[in-house]
């Protein structure tokens, strides 16, 4: 990661185009609008307003924890990580693998007992309970398709659409 | 009038039976120590707190499975408020392995809890034990597996399941096979892989793992979140321990669980029950040997239009 200097050019770009608003220099930290599209299989990718949310968060730290610097807002998380330290990677799926339970990543994982935080969950686990558990608060979209349309794949996988079963049978077990 | 449950049903056989086995050697204790799981097990934790009721895991085990079409479409929330045979939870049927039903917690902040429900993959599998022609096997693994083609369809694994597991697939009118949930052993868990409803489910509900190592993770969770979980791992000890783990915001009586099972696998009250019976070993096995042969003959003649549906293990 670029670090300082990087911020500090989007923050000048920002003022530049924006003027001084707080919240513009804030939402020059990180991306625009990013494309989350590295699970994509039965639904779309993502389109995930970074600038957006940046502002409705209080803190970056509501969804990378301590990892820009700012103290970490999980209770439990701010015992051992008071220091704020930020870490190399920022981006969720660089620390989230993607197949959280393939035998050589759990393989990975009990080689090594030194290994902290072995628990740590998946992307597609993080993802779902970060986003849907705010928006399950703060009235964010939390309908399966509000976020990510479903591809064909996804409607044959849930037999729904044009896989969904014959409605004759459909009322048959519908008492 | 009281309904006979089914496990006080064989409790009771036996019971009636103990002054006949007064000098019976398989007491309880001894059976049920003898054999307690696979040191280095699978299985799956299950945390009800983050599910969100999206049933993926039924659409994943539908698939995985290659089990028939369902009624409505695995999107259909509507499946929450049906109503079968009186009640308004859902069962694992022969054509749904696993299913999630939707508890309401008045009160409850968060809403209705979910609850996914399958077999639960015993360490002393009740069904096993009860087996009359040893369909059933609990591998290394921790799955508990069955071989359809040595299956007499003689129900004894349904009547001894403390879960209400094991179905029956009619679609051969010759002969009705068990049907359950089997981890995915054959095409994942045989591999190292989790089973298709946990690799699938969006929130992460499931954590696949060492049994040994998911307990130890489960109790740790309580311990960061007293406020937050029910103080205790539904399957760590319930009838000598299930590879299946839960953990719950809400007492597990109200999301179906039977909390009245105790900690005695069901194998120590048939393994007694066995022992007082010897009858059963050397009538029993004749007897199915009989109906078995009589029913594979009739089966072999339906063979070949049936291949597709005998994906047994
Ligand atoms: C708040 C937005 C949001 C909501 C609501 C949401 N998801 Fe997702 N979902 C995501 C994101 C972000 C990803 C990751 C996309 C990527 O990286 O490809 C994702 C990925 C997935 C994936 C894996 C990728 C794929 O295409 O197979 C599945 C499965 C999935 N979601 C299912 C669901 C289901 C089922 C629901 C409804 C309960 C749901 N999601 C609701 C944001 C959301
Ligand atoms: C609502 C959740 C959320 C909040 C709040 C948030 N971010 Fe992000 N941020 C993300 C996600 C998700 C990504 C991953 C994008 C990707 O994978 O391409 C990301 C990516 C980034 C990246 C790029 C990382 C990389 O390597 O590509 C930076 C930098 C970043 N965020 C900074 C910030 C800063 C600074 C704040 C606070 C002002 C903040 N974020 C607040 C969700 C958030
Ligand atoms: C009991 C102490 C402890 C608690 C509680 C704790 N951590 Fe950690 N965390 C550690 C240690 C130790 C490491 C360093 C591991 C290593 O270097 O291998 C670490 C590393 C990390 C890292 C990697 C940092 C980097 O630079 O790559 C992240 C991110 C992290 N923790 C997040 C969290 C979150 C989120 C929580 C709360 C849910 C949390 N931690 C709770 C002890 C803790
Ligand atoms: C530097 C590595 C790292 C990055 C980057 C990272 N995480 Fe994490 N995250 C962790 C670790 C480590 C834990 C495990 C903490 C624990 O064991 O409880 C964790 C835990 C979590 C949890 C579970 C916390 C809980 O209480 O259950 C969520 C949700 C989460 N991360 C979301 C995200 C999101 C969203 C992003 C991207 C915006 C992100 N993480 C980026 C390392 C990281
Ligand atoms: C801190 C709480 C919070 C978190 C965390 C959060 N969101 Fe949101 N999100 C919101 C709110 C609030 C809205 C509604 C904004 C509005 O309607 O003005 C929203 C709206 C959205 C929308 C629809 C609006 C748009 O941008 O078109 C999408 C898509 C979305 N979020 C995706 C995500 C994804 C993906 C994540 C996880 C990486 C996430 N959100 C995490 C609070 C959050």
């Amino acid at each position: 990661m670029g670090g300082k200097t990087k911020k500090l050019l989007r923050v000048a770009v920002v003022l530049a185009a924006w003027g001084l608003a707080p919240h513009a220099a804030l939402a020059a930290d990180g991306p625009g609008v990013v494309e989350l599209g590295s699970l994509s299989n039965l639904f779309e990718p993502v389109t995930f307003n970074h600038t957006m949310h940046t502002d409705v968060a209080k803190s970056c730290a509501e969804c990378h924890h301590h990892t820009l610097g700012d103290a970490p807002i999980d209770k439990t998380c701010a015992r051992c990580h008071r220091a704020n330290q930020p870490a190399d990677s920022v981006a969720c799926r660089e620390c989230h693998p993607a197949n959280r339970f393939a035998a050589d990543y759990l393989a990975k994982l009990e080689a090594n007992p030194q290994l902290y935080h072995t628990g740590k969950p998946g992307l597609k686990g993080v993802y779902h309970r970060k986003c849907l558990g705010c928006h399950r608060t703060m009235d964010g979209p939390t309908g399966c398709e509000d976020c990510h349309k479903m591809t064909e794949k996804g409607e044959a996988f849930y037999r729904t659409g044009k896989f969904a079963p014959p409605p004759a049978k459909h009322e048959a077990g519908e008492e | 009038m009281k309904k006979i449950d089914r496990r006080n049903f064989l409790k009771g056989g036996l019971a009636g039976g103990a002054a006949l086995a007064a000098t019976g050697k398989a007491t309880k204790a001894e059976a049920s120590g003898s054999f307690g799981g696979y040191p280095n097990s699978m299985g799956v934790l299950v945390d009800f707190t983050k599910c969100v009721g999206c049933r993926t895991c039924e659409a994943a085990c539908n698939k995985e499975q290659g089990l028939p079409a369902p009624d409505k479409p695995f999107t259909d929330k509507s499946v929450f408020d049906e109503i079968h045979h009186g009640k308004r939870h859902r069962r694992t049927t022969e054509k749904a392995f696993t299913v999630v039903n939707r508890y309401d917690i008045p009160g409850r902040a968060e809403g209705p809890i979910y609850r996914k429900f399958q077999c639960n993959h015993c360490q002393e599998p009740a069904c096993l034990t009860s087996c009359f022609v040893n369909a059933y096997t609990k591998t290394p693994e921790g799955a508990v597996i069955y071989n359809s083609k040595v299956c007499v369809g003689c129900r004894t694994c349904m009547i001894a399941c403390p879960f209400y597991v094991p179905a029956y697939a009619y679609s051969s009118a010759t002969n009705p096979i068990v049907r359950k949930c089997i981890m995915c052993y054959d095409t994942r868990l045989k591999f190292g892989r989790p089973p298709a409803c946990v690799e699938a489910c969006p929130q992460e509900v499931m954590v696949f793992g060492r049994r040994k190592d998911l307990i130890k993770m489960g109790h740790e969770r309580i311990k960061e979140h007293p406020d937050k979980y029910v103080d205790h791992i539904y399957g760590e000890n319930e009838v000598g321990g299930t590879s299946w783990l839960y953990l719950s915001d809400v007492p597990f009586d109200q999301v179906g669980f039977d909390t009245h099972l105790g900690n005695e696998p069901i194998i120590s009250y048939v393994k007694d029950f066995l022992a007082m019976v010897p009858i059963v070993l050397t009538v029993w096995p004749a007897l199915f040997t009989g109906f078995h042969l009589l029913a594979t003959r009739k089966e072999e003649a339906n063979t070949k239009e049936n291949e597709s549906k005998g994906r047994g293990v």
